[in-house]
This record gives C-alpha cells, sequence and structure tokens, in this order.
C-alpha cells in the first residue's frame, strides 16, 4: 500500500469557491487531508461541510480553485464517476443502498453500473465482497436481503462498498446519528483500523465527543470560511463548540435546587414486563429531570408508559394530585402530557408537509372557524406566534417542514407541541443530527419553559447534556431507576462512569 | 430443497398453492390432467405471460404501465394495415414491425415520464386512453378479418392425438412465450442493465448517486414493455385470426393482478421471473379449474381478488414478525 508519512496527502484543495445565486457557500476554503488520516470536517449546518464534500466528490464544481489536488495529482474537473475511480468514496448519512438486494450486490453493486452490456457474475461478486468485509473484519451472511440487517451493519455495507472499490478517501457523513454506543464504538474501531490500513477517512459529525475521540486534526468551517485546522490532542468539546458557532456557549450547570416546588407528576411502582420494573419517579413542577442510561434500559418505555401508548402498565401514576392512567395518547394529550419522540424524522414530523400543518396538527379543533372548518387565519397566528417565541428560522409557514435544518426541525416539533399547553413535556432526545449552535437554542427553551413552570423529563443520550441542562439527573440501567444524581456536584465524566459501570 | 429455500418465500408459497389446487382439480374433475386442457391452457395464456414479464420489467424498475394492452391494440392495427398494404409480408416482418411499434409505443411512456417527471400511474392512464382513442377514432372500431395467411395460420410445434382421437397441439405462441420468459430472465437476472433496473426500482436516489442513467433505465423498462406488447399483439392475432381495435381492452389488470400475485411489489425493487409465470398460471388454472366445474364466471374474480389480498397480507405478516424479531437482535 501506500507509505504514509506526513508529507503524503491524500486530498490538497486551496482558495475554493464557489456561489449558489447569491449565497457565497466557500470563500477561499483551504482543506486539505494526510493519507492515512482520520480527519474530523467540523462546523453547524449551512457552516459549507456539504458543498466542500460535493466538490471533491464530483457533484458540484468550484467557480475558482488554486489548488484542487487528490493522491497528489492535480485535478482539474472531477466527475462523480471519475472521483470513484481516483479512490474517493462517499457514504451518506442515508447510506444510499438498496434494501431489496442481497449484501454482496450492495456492496459490488458500483461493478454493475454503466451502460455497456454485460453479465453478472454473482459467484465473482460474493467473493469480493467477503473480501471486503474480511479486511473490517466483520462477517455478515451475503445472501440475505440488506433489508433484514441493523442500520449499524448496514453502515459496514457501505464501508464494504467503498472499499471493493479501492476507495483511498473516504467520507462519512454523520455516520453515528443512529446508532447505539456500543455500535458507535465498534464504528469507531473499523474507523482504525481502515486508517491504520493507509485508508483516510473525513469524518463529519456532530458529535464532538466523538469527532475528538477518533480524529487526528480537525478543520472547522463557519459560513462558508475557514475558522482554522487544529490538532484535536488538547482540544476541548466547549472550544470546538466555540470555533465553531464563533461565540462562547454557556457550558455551565443551570440547575436549582426544586424541592419545594409542588409535585406535578409521580409514578409508584410503575412496571411493564420486559420494558421496566418498579419506577418511582417524580417530577416538580417547573423542575427538568435528566433521564440516561444505555440505549435499551427502557427509558423510552417509560416515557411510552406516561404517554399511554403501552396497554397496562402496573403500579399508579398521579398528575396534579389526582390519579392518572391514560388509556392511549390522545387522554394522555388531554390531560396535560406532550411527547417529542426521538424519531423526530418519521414519527414526529409530516415531512411533505408544509411547516404550519406540521405545527398546527395536534392543535387542529382549536383552530376551527364558524363552519367548523379549519380558519386559516387562526392557523397563521398560532405558527407566526411560536415562530417568533422560539426564534424558528423559517421561510414561509407554508414551504415544506423538510426544507428546515435540524434544530429548527426540532423547534417546529416543540411549537407543535408546546400549542398543547401541556404541564409536563417530555423530551426524547432532543438533539439528535442538531447541531451545536442549536442545541443552545433548544436548551434555552427547555430552560424558558421550565421557568414558567413547565415540569420537562429531559431523557438525554449525553451525560453533559442532561449534566448541564437539568435540575436532577436520573440514571436508568436495564429497566429500573439506578441512581440519582446532583447536577452542581456530578461531572459528566462521573455520570459517565456510573452510566458504563 | 436447497434451490427451493433459496427461491424467495413468496414464489414458494405460490408454488405450494398451485400444486396444491392441480392436485384438487385432477381429483375433482377427469378433464383437468389430460394433455389436451394443459395444452390448450398454455396456448391460451402465452399472451397474458409475454405481457406479464413486459409488465415486471416496469414493476421492477419502480413504474407501473396501464396502456400495455391497448398498446397491443395499436400494435395489431398498425402492423396489419401497413402489412396488407405491403402486399402481406411474412414472419420476419411481422416481428421487426410490431417489435419495433411496441417498443417505440413504450419509449413514449419513458420519453413522458422521465421528461415531465410525472410519475408513471398517471402517464400510463393518459397514454392508455389517448392511444385507445386514437385507434378507436381512426378505425370507426373496424375489425381485419382478411389478414395474410401466413399470420393467421396456425403454425404447430407438437401434436398428439390421444386414444379418444382429441388432438393437443402446442402452437408457435408459446415457442414465442418461452423465448421472451428467457429474455427477461437473462435480462433482469443476468445482466448488468437488469440489476440497476432493480437497484433504479428499489433506492432510484441511491442509483443516481451510484452514476446509473435513470433516463436509459426508464427506457429499457417502458421499451420492453412495449417491446413484449408488440409480441403480444403478434401472437394473439396468430390466436384468435382477427384483429379486433377493442378486444383487448381491460385485459391490463387481469394481467396486473397475476404479476402482482407473483411477488412483484408495486414501489419498485422486488419480483422474479418465477414469481412472474406461476402468479400468471396460477390465475390461469384457477379460471380453467373453475370453468371445468361449471362455476360462474363471477366467482373466479372474486377469488382472484381474494387470493392477491391473502397473498399480500400474509407476505406482510411475515415480513413485520422478521423486523420485530431483528430490532429484539439489534438491542
Amino acid at each position: 500500500m501506500t507509505e504514509t508519512g506526513p508529507s503524503r496527502y491524500a486530498l490538497r484543495m486551496k482558495g475554493i469557491d464557489i456561489r449558489f445565486g447569491g449565497v457565497q457557500a466557500l470563500s477561499s476554503v483551504d482543506f486539505d487531508v494526510r493519507a492515512g488520516e482520520v480527519h474530523c470536517l467540523a462546523g453547524e449546518n449551512g457552516s459549507g461541510k456539504s458543498t466542500l464534500i460535493k466538490i471533491v466528490t464530483g457533484v458540484y464544481r468550484p467557480d475558482n480553485a488554486a489548488l484542487i489536488e487528490l493522491f497528489e495529482n492535480p485535478v482539474e474537473a472531477i466527475s462523480p464517476v471519475q472521483a470513484r475511480a481516483r479512490g474517493v468514496a462517499v457514504i451518506w448519512q442515508d447510506l444510499a443502498l438498496f434494501p431489496n438486494m442481497s449484501v454482496a450486490e450492495n456492496i459490488a453493486f458500483d461493478g454493475l453500473v454503466g451502460l455497456r452490456p454485460r453479465g453478472v457474475r454473482y459467484g465473482d461478486m460474493k467473493l469480493r465482497a467477503r473480501a471486503a468485509l474480511e479486511r473490517l473484519g466483520v462477517t455478515l451472511d451475503l445472501d440475505q436481503p440488506l433489508e433484514n440487517l441493523a442500520i449499524a451493519q448496514r453502515q459496514i455495507v457501505a464501508i464494504a462498498r467503498a472499499l471493493i472499490q479501492d476507495a483511498r478517501l473516504i467520507f462519512m457523513d454523520e455516520p453515528t446519528a443512529s446508532l447505539t454506543q456500543s455500535e458507535t464504538d465498534h464504528l469507531l474501531n473499523i474507523v482504525r483500523k481502515l486508517s491504520s490500513d493507509g485508508v483516510a477517512v473525513v469524518f463529519v459529525s456532530h458529535r464532538l465527543a466523538e469527532v475528538l475521540e477518533i480524529a487526528e486534526r480537525v478543520t472547522v468551517l463557519r459560513d462558508g470560511k475557514l475558522v482554522g485546522v487544529y490538532p484535536t490532542e488538547g482540544m476541548t468539546q466547549a472550544r470546538l463548540g466555540e470555533l465553531m458557532t464563533g461565540h462562547i456557549l454557556e457550558y455551565k450547570v443551570t440547575a436549582r435546587d426544586m424541592s419545594a416546588a409542588p409535585i406535578l407528576f409521580e409514578a409508584r411502582g410503575l412496571s411493564v414486563p420486559g420494558q421496566f420494573e418498579g419506577v418511582d419517579l417524580t417530577i416538580r413542577a417547573g423542575e427538568v429531570v435528566g433521564l440516561v442510561g444505555l440505549i435499551g434500559a427502557g427509558r423510552t418505555e417509560l416515557a411510552h408508559a406516561m404517554m399511554g401508548m403501552t396497554g397496562t402498565a402496573a403500579g399508579s401514576m398521579q398528575l396534579d394530585g389526582r390519579p392518572y392512567r391514560p388509556r392511549n395518547i390522545r387522554e394522555a394529550i388531554a390531560q396535560g402530557l406532550a411527547y417529542v419522540s426521538e424519531d423526530r424524522l418519521q414519527l414526529g414530523l409530516l415531512q411533505k408537509q408544509s411547516i404550519e400543518d406540521n405545527a398546527a396538527i395536534s392543535v387542529l379543533d382549536r383552530l376551527l372557524g364558524g363552519l367548523g372548518l379549519i380558519s386559516p387565519a387562526k392557523k397563521t397566528d398560532l405558527i407566526m406566534g411560536w415562530v417568533s417565541k422560539l426564534g424558528i428560522k423559517i421561510g414561509l409557514p407554508a414551504d415544506a417542514i423538510s426544507t428546515l435544518s435540524g434544530g429548527n426541525q426540532q423547534k417546529v416539533v416543540l411549537a407543535k407541541w408546546l400549542a398543547t399547553e401541556p404541564k409536563l413535556l417530555i423530551l426524547d432526545s432532543p438533539t439528535v443530527g442538531v447541531d451545536v449552535g442549536a442545541r443552545a437554542g433548544i436548551f434555552r427553551i427547555v430552560r424558558d419553559l421550565a421557568e414558567r413552570g413547565l415540569a420537562i423529563l429531559l431523557i438525554s443520550d449525553e451525560e453533559s447534556e442532561a449534566i448541564y441542562n437539568s435540575d436532577r439527573v436520573l440514571h436508568m440501567a436495564r429497566g429500573r431507576i439506578a441512581g440519582a444524581f446532583d447536577p452542581r456536584t456530578t461531572s459528566p465524566v462521573d455520570l459517565e462512569a456510573a452510566i458504563h459501570a | 430443497m436447497h434451490r427451493l429455500i433459496r427461491m424467495g418465500q413468496i414464489e414458494f408459497r405460490l408454488l405450494i398453492a398451485l400444486a396444491a389446487i392441480c392436485v384438487a382439480l385432477s381429483l375433482a374433475t377427469d378433464t383437468f390432467l389430460t394433455l389436451g386442457n394443459l395444452t390448450s391452457l398454455l396456448n391460451n395464456n402465452s399472451v397474458n405471460l409475454i405481457w406479464a414479464v413486459g409488465l415486471l420489467v416496469v414493476l421492477i424498475a419502480g413504474g407501473i404501465d396501464i396502456s400495455f394492452a391497448v398498446m397491443s391494440s395499436v400494435v395489431q392495427y398498425v402492423a396489419a394495415v401497413w402489412l396488407l398494404k405491403m402486399g402481406g409480408g411474412n414472419w420476419f416482418f411481422g416481428f421487426v414491425l410490431c417489435g419495433l411499434i411496441g417498443a417505440g409505443l413504450g419509449l413514449v411512456n419513458a420519453a413522458l415520464i422521465h421528461g415531465f417527471r410525472i410519475i408513471s400511474i398517471v402517464v400510463t392512464i393518459a397514454t392508455f386512453n389517448v392511444f385507445f382513442g386514437l385507434l378507436m377514432f381512426f378505425t370507426k372500431g373496424r375489425s381485419i378479418y382478411n389478414l395474410p395467411d401466413w399470420w393467421a395460420d396456425r403454425v404447430i410445434l407438437f401434436e398428439h392425438q390421444s386414444a379418444d382421437g382429441n388432438w393437443s397441439e402446442l402452437t408457435l405462441p408459446v415457442a414465442v412465450m418461452a423465448a421472451c420468459v428467457f429474455a427477461t430472465w437473462f435480462l433482469i437476472r443476468r445482466t448488468n442493465l437488469g440489476r440497476q433496473l432493480y437497484a433504479f426500482g428499489d433506492n432510484p436516489e441511491g442509483a443516481r448517486r451510484a452514476g446509473v442513467n435513470l433516463a436509459v433505465m426508464q427506457a429499457l423498462a417502458f421499451g420492453w414493455c412495449g417491446f413484449m406488447a408488440g409480441m403480444a399483439a403478434l401472437m394473439q392475432v396468430n390466436i384468435v385470426r382477427e384483429v379486433v381495435p377493442n378486444a383487448l381492452y381491460g385485459r391490463e389488470l387481469d394481467v396486473l393482478a397475476a404479476v402482482v400475485l407473483g411477488g412483484a411489489r408495486l414501489g419498485g425493487g422486488k419480483g422474479t421471473v418465477l414469481g412472474c409465470v406461476l402468479g400468471v398460471m396460477f390465475v390461469a388454472v384457477t379460471q380453467n379449474g373453475l370453468n371445468l366445474l361449471g362455476v360462474s364466471p363471477f366467482a373466479f374474480k372474486m377469488i382472484i381478488g381474494a387470493a392477491i389480498l391473502v397473498a399480500i397480507s400474509t407476505s406482510n405478516i411475515s415480513l413485520g414478525q422478521g423486523r420485530a424479531g431483528h430490532r429484539e437482535a439489534a438491542q
């Protein structure tokens, strides 16, 4: 393979400019990746990361480029097919795989592309697919359809697909967004393996902790400009967040002592067989309770039980001092609960519908006009009210929700639920796929809501997120509440140790 | 046995169901399991199966075609008029002409779908009406009976007289059907173009990013379907010995039903030639059996409808269980 001295580059770009209409998407950006390096490309949504990847892979052509070199060969114009032939591969966030095709065919698919008719040799395809998976140290059933695989395994299929074409520079776009912790660890191991094999990997991720763990260097972009290139050694999450957003983010504990506030919600001995057991939970008015734990510990299941989505939960629940036993989600909403689900893209929003329709869907009966039909004026009032209250950046209320960034989409989900005027808001992993700056915005809103007396249950996969934004943090493990922490006396590192103990 | 397991679930179930029906019919009637009945089943269903493999390719590529049956009517009529003008022609001209006109009409569909980014069901419902309307308008509904001899004469590939004096025979349409089935299998299973069709139907955006030429894929799928409509047109005339402009109107839904029964999915990326053949045979044998048993033809429609619902809903059940089990495994 190639020698991986520091002098060898997989990619060098200098002075990249590109405009789309009136927007300068990138202005004189320099970017380089050393051979065999794990490099992180960091920046908020809209900072130009995707644009840069698309230039390297030939999807866009820059307006100006002082220099583009791939593996130390100058490149004039590059098409997607040429980029692939030169050893550049991208693993998109949606993976771009084929669910009904076999694993082997997915891995070897690019060899079939082209209009020159030729035969298909399935045996050969399987051999090559197996060899690629062996390089990753993974075995998968090559004959089964991809749709039977979990997301993490599909990702491995996508990586194998890149390897089979001798990729020496692989871009990974948000590869860990939908992975559990152990799946993420496995993926990071594979990335390290690739790197030691001489394959350079460029990682795009919103999870700063993981970026700092895996990458050697990080290139930070902001508003289409290069902020700088930094070694990850000695870099902290807070510093990286500052570089990305351009302002100092408040990473400070906001916990207050809420023990005097009236109890809003109380569960005693709540159990759903096979999901969680004997859960006692108290949430006070205006209190933010963080709920952390490993995937599968029963946190989301607990939220579902509180929302009446699990038919029969044993034990008792009280809301505002009265017995609370919702039979379905409609009853839970009617009594003042709201639930922002972890799967925003599929469950929380109707992607093809407009922003205003999405925001209004939970309160349609309150928007009725004279004839019992929905009043457009009331609907617009509702959405514009929330847009200004939550600081949502939108074009027109009638635009499709899919035109918004992750952070703004999440704010629309919040608006949708806040419109029901809940007393208790359950947030399930509210910042998945949301960038650093927008996260801060969402937690400012959460804090405001709590100040106004709303009780909030914050389910989080990230210890630091829970510590900095909750008044009290509960740790759930194997279906039970395993411990309670006071953020004022617990560091994220302590909490992480407790969870992974 | 290994092959049976490798065979898709839907195909396997269909095969079992088909075998069960055949056994039941052989026991219930003494006419089903006769060479005469089986060969006539093949002769009479060759046109349906030719259409079916054409439609299969479109379904795999994520489209749907409603217009292929009336397309065949147009091909028949145009070819008949043209050949009569030429002074008769022969089989070679017949195949070339019908193939070209059919493929050409299919490409019209492809061009509309790709050029204007309209979904295929809308385009083909429109062309279904346009083709049929134009045909009836220009022909005024007149049929053609004075066909060239080569076209109307039966071409017998195999014949056999049984002891009781009944003739059984296989005719040219069966051979053409076999060729069309084989060609389609070869295209979608053994060539890179066919695999790109699957990929295109499965995940169009993924296929586009991989560099698959989407315009060519649409043209290939609908052109292939049109070509098959041309072959079906030629063979149907050979069977009925006349060209009646509205004879094929309405046949498209029966074929679509059979192909869907065979496991092809509206939405693309799924479907096999084997399933398609089994689907058409299932429908044909059911109809034949009900005829032999003297049951009303309306019962046939009912049974095919029910079979589709059972096939689709049970395949979803097993899929759901597979996914649920999988999720547990992932945790």
